[in-house]
């Protein structure tokens, strides 16, 4: 069960989407989900969508692995949708159930946020599709570097995610390993009421932390006996370089604010 | 003349006023040698190990790699670029999610520019013969192709000196030849090898032993002049090689064989001299 773990939802392809800067695709998520809470019309979604079937269209992505990310959302969507439906109030009313008024600004309402959420979710999934979890970090590490001024740890931030990344396969195996002694001297994880179940883990949560606590120790002598002092004074085998492509995905999005603003100003619906 | 490391009197205690985990500890490595350092557990072999390359501080006395002192703060970096380590678990010493990377974290940690990067990382893993895996995921390794991805990793930093904390103790037999051949190899090519072990077979194959028990080291000389007094090992509670204690019995059944036997290629050497004089 412990064995097929996938870190991430990094699904790999040779595209031009995957081959962007981790930087870039931060910060143009981020530009992204402004666009679409800045967004007041319907017809300025339609922009949106447009943006990010594009980007979809370029990462090479399956649909059916976009549309599984939004499968999670369906009842915060279906909620979502209800809830704006009839408690938005307005005045233009469309349906008079008796219990409840559905009314133009209602729907309107409804529709914008349900869409909201979709697109908010389509847009980072797009980001943790085609960006390794370590290249995330990476990208992460050097966008906060600048906060290094007021002492924000930024390097030790990223090293953290790193190893965190790293020894996940490590504990899990472990954690298996142990189950199977545990199981082996009659200890049972499948059965048992919640409460049961919950009291079962004791025997395994406590040797895999007091082996957790080994293993950081063990770590971090080897990381001091290969010269790891900070990130001061060190050099990388990956160094993040803006491409011709990095600049073209920033003019597109800035494009895409730029028009849902004036569009905003001229159209009402 | 002076070794590469030197090590004098050297003390070091885990708890002040506590039991010397390394009591009055004396010894020179040469350049180029290949020695061991044979204790069972408890024996003070893998403290003596880290006072080696400053991860601990003697509590007096003092240690010399290249000349420099292990106490000397402004040195300490090149001291651990000169004097490599590689430590038992195989999983608790790479820090990277993939093979390159991981052999990469040195060279980064000493500032090594990043265009000589690829070519470093490339010639350390050819050097363990795993450059086919450069890509991999290390968990996803055998426990002999992690341990020589963590050899690759000190390889790319050029050390002078690897010193190996009983670096096969976790693996299958199979894994611990593949790391010991390797490291054969490297002594071969030039690098200083402490190879700390309690395994006498592997000792056996070392040029040089010392002998450690209850924090001192007991015992210092070729594996022939140690394992000839099987008695001394026996009151030490290690073993003598498996080949030796046959070439032993033998003698003693009248049969001349050598008494230099230590591996089972000797052992191979000395019944063909044998079957041929019949």
């Amino acid at each position: 069960m412990l064995k097929n773990i996938t870190l991430g939802q990094y699904y790999p392809a040779e595209s031009v989407v995957h081959r962007l800067d981790p930087r870039v695709k931060i910060v143009l998520l981020i530009a992204f989900v402004a666009a679409v809470f800045l967004v007041p019309n319907l017809s300025g979604f339609v922009l949106i969508a447009l943006y990010l079937a594009l980007a979809c269209k370029l990462s090479k992505l399956p649909v059916k692995l976009l549309i599984k990310s939004i499968k999670p959302l369906r009842f915060i969507l279906i909620f979502t949708f209800i809830l704006n439906l009839f408690f938005t109030g307005g005045t233009t009313e469309l349906l008079n159930l008796g219990f409840a008024v559905l009314t133009k600004e209602g729907l309107l309402n409804a529709i914008r946020y349900s869409l909201r959420l979709v697109f908010l979710v389509l847009g980072s999934s797009l980001l943790t599709l085609t960006t390794q979890p370590v290249t995330l970090t990476d990208g992460l590490e050097r966008l906060l570097s600048p906060l290094k001024v007021i002492h924000f740890p930024a390097h030790e931030m990223a090293m953290m995610m790193t190893i965190a990344l790293r020894f996940i396969p490590t504990l899990l195996e472990e954690a298996d390993k142990i189950m199977k002694a545990q199981s082996a001297r009659g200890s049972d994880f499948e059965t048992g009421r919640l409460l049961e179940r919950v009291k079962a883990m004791v025997p395994l949560l406590v040797p895999l932390f007091v082996s957790a606590f080994r293993r950081a120790g063990d770590l971090a002598m080897a990381m001091e006996a290969r010269c790891y002092h900070g990130g001061e004074g060190r050099t990388r085998l990956h160094v993040l370089k803006m491409q011709k492509n990095d600049w073209i995905a920033i003019g597109a999005t800035a494009v895409l604010i730029v028009l849902v603003i004036v569009e905003g100003r001229i159209f009402s619906v | 003349m002076s070794g590469i490391i030197e090590v004098q009197n050297v003390r070091y205690a885990y708890e002040e006023g506590g039991a010397l985990a390394v009591n009055d500890v004396s010894f020179t490595v040469e350049e180029g040698e290949f020695t061991a350092i044979l204790g069972r557990n408890g024996s003070g072999k893998s403290t003596l190990a880290k006072l080696l390359n400053g991860l601990y501080q003697p509590d007096s006395g003092t240690v010399l790699v290249r000349g420099m002192s292990t106490a000397d703060e402004t040195h300490i970096w090149d001291i651990r670029q000169t004097a490599g380590m590689v430590f038992q678990n195989p999983d608790n010493q790479l820090v990277a999610t993939m093979v390159r990377e991981d052999v990469a974290f040195g060279l980064e940690n000493t500032g090594v520019a990043t265009e000589e990067m690829p070519g470093r990382i490339e010639s350390a893993l050819r050097a363990v013969g795993m450059e086919a895996f450069m890509d991999r995921a290390p968990h996803l390794l055998s426990g002999g192709q992690k341990q020589r991805v963590a050899i690759a990793g000190i390889l790319a930093m050029r050390p002078r000196i690897i010193i190996f904390d009983e670096a096969t103790a976790m693996l299958d037999p199979a894994g611990r030849r593949e790391v010991f051949d390797t490291v054969e190899r490297l002594n071969r090519e030039g690098i200083t090898i402490l190879w700390i072990t309690h395994f006498m077979e592997e000792a056996a194959r070392c040029r040089r032993i010392h002998v450690m028990d209850g924090g001192r080291i007991v015992l210092s000389g070729t594996p022939s002049e140690i394992f000839a007094d099987a008695e001394a090992l026996r009151d030490l509670r290690l073993d003598v090689p498996a080949m030796k204690q046959l070439a032993d019995r033998l003698q003693a059944q009248g049969i001349p064989v050598s008494g230099d036997v230590l591996q089972v290629e000797d052992m191979v050497r000395e019944v063909k001299r044998l079957a041929a004089a019949i």
